[in-house]
């Protein structure tokens, strides 16, 4: 049994369907990427699996456990967790207080010390700038913050959305150096991202959403040589 | 002795002033979380004085020792309205972060709250009664000080250091923080906003409570007692800067020396118009208040 099940989800705003029976499923141990164009859907899909949307129909399972009618802390607290597109810090608050506000579940909480540490040895830069607060730093520095916020959760299960949006290229490349080397610590990683070739790259296997469809799946290195996806994605 | 005059005036006015600042305390607080001004709150002042008053009749305690019920007791009032009354409404327009109807139903709630206490305890003005503070003065040469006023300057600022620092140094505290700075992103920390939601009420009603046990020992109770208080508050808030704890004290200070030191220039009405006065004047320079960010915590 896969890790993550999404199974048939509808999803709409309102009158307005977004999603139209999406399945996806995500192995423990693996890394995933959905990639599509604007609107596409994938933050819709993403807000979904973390309890801010609910679907009109279908099923969520992570770890066995149904989770397409529980509120977002319930979700949180089974070891789902997201970073949400745009980084969304709590600009007002320092480094620390935003990495803290992510180990607010019971068990991220009680190991708050020790992955403080572990996120600060991942970004040093983040402990330099600790009692600094969250909007006076760089947009790199801000998706280290939103990353290590997210790691302080514990997660079983980190979701990301477009991590590399808005960065400078190096930094786009240190970003996905980096998610690449949380999940060889074995931490299972679902990676929504508009840069295909990146995303690809560091996955086992994609997701391509568009019109709030599957359009395509498999794995990563197949996707990559696609003639479709060169066409349309990679501009080639 | 005109100095001396004048040295008494301003004494009173920060007294009084800081007192000010903690009727405004919840208010600005419940702003700064649930982003809604509530209408209610000078109600929420009576009732905090009603609860203290009868708090020091049944029992006979010191007004500040019952703080120990009155507290306790507000908080459970605040946290039970905002879940039963306020929570609905966020859940039915979960698209709007600032739902106007909200304001309605606070404006509902003032409404029903005076009339209320009209019904249960009649139109009488109560004195508090043990009150060991009546009437009390220090006295330093020609200068008199008030001691219930000294007393809840003294708790005003007590309130907000003790408040500042919960928000700052505590994971509840924290979590408040998030939930004001970005409801879903805290969401997605696994902070339950609706707790958040009722807590923060519960705390600023219970900062109310404190409000009312300060102010009884000199002043009077009786049902629309909050109003005066609930358009200084709003006054206040808006001085000092919406969601500001340190911002509401200075904006309390403010009000507080103009209504003391006034007079001695001009007729009271005109002093009136100097705090409506400075009140537009910042609305329109710095609508943020004085206190510029959006919050100072
Ligand atoms: N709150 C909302 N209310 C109504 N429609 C929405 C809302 N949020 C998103 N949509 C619509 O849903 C569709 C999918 O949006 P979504 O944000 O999921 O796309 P996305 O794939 O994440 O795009 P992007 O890459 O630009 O972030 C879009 O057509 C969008 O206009
Ligand atoms: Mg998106």
């Amino acid at each position: 049994m896969p890790l993550l099940d999404v199974k048939d989800v509808n999803v709409a705003y309102g009158d307005v369907q977004v999603l139209y029976d999406l399945s996806i499923s995500v192995e423990e141990g693996e890394v995933v990427s959905i990639i599509g164009g604007n609107g596409a859907g994938k933050s819709t899909l993403l807000r979904t699996i973390s309890g801010l949307l609910s679907p009109a129909s279908g099923t969520i399972d992570f770890n066995g456990v149904g989770t397409h009618d529980m509120a977002p802390d319930g979700v949180v607290n089974t070891g789902l967790i997201q970073v949400p597109e745009g980084r969304r810090l709590f600009s007002l608050m320092t480094v620390k207080d935003n990495l803290m506000a992510g180990a607010h579940n019971e068990a991220a909480y009680a190991a708050r010390e020790e992955t403080l540490r572990e996120v600060y040895e991942m970004f040093p830069r983040l402990e330099e700038r600790q009692s600094q607060l969250a909007m006076t730093l760089s947009g790199g520095e801000q998706q280290m913050v939103a990353i290590g916020r997210g790691l302080m959760a514990k997660p079983k299960l980190l979701m990301l959305d477009e991590p590399s949006l808005g960065l400078a290229p190096v930094l786009i490349k240190e970003i996905f150096q980096t998610i690449r080397s949380i999940a060889d610590k074995g931490l299972t990683v679902l990676l929504v991202e508009q840069d295909v070739n990146h995303s690809l790259e560091l996955s086992e296997r994609g997701y391509v959403l568009e019109h709030g469809r599957i359009a395509m799946q498999g794995k990563a290195e197949k996707l990559l040589v696609d003639p479709y996806i060169k066409e349309a994605y990679l501009g080639i | 002795m005109d100095l001396v005059f004048f040295a008494q005036d301003c004494i009173n006015g920060v007294l009084m002033g800081l007192i000010y600042g903690l009727v405004a305390l919840g208010l600005t607080l419940i702003f700064g979380v649930l982003k809604v001004i509530n209408f209610a709150h000078g109600s929420f002042i009576m009732v905090g004085m009603y609860v203290s008053y009868w708090a020091v009749t049944l029992t006979g305690l010191h007004p500040y020792l019952a703080l120990g019920i009155i507290v306790p007791a507000m908080f459970l009032f605040g946290y039970w309205i905002q879940n039963l009354l306020i929570r609905p409404i966020f859940i039915a327009e979960r698209d709007v972060r600032e739902p106007i109807t909200v304001i309605v139903v606070t404006t509902g709630m003032w409404y029903v709250l005076d009339n209320l206490a009209l019904l249960v305890f009649g139109p009488d003005y109560r004195a508090l009664s043990p009150n060991p503070l009546k009437g009390q003065m220090l006295n330093f040469g020609e200068i008199f000080i008030s001691v219930p006023k000294l007393y809840g300057a003294a708790a005003a600022v007590a309130t907000a250091g003790l408040l500042f620092w919960f928000l700052q140094k505590t994971r509840m505290g924290r979590a408040i923080r998030a939930t004001s700075l970005d409801r879903d992103a805290a969401s997605l920390m696994g902070i339950n906003q609706w707790k958040i939601f009722n807590i923060a009420m519960g705390i600023g009603t219970a900062v109310a409570g404190v409000a009312g046990a300060v102010l009884t020992p000199f002043y009077n109770v009786y049902p629309t007692v909050g109003i005066p208080f609930d358009v200084k508050s709003f006054v206040i808030v808006v001085l000092g800067g919406l969601g500001s704890i340190w911002g509401a004290l200075v904006g309390g200070v403010i009000i507080g020396l103009v209504e003391s030191i006034g007079p001695i220039f001009m007729t009271s009405t005109w002093t009136e118009a100097i705090v409506y006065g400075l009140f537009l004047l910042v609305l329109f320079v710095k609508p943020s208040g004085l206190f510029g960010q959006k919050h100072d915590w």
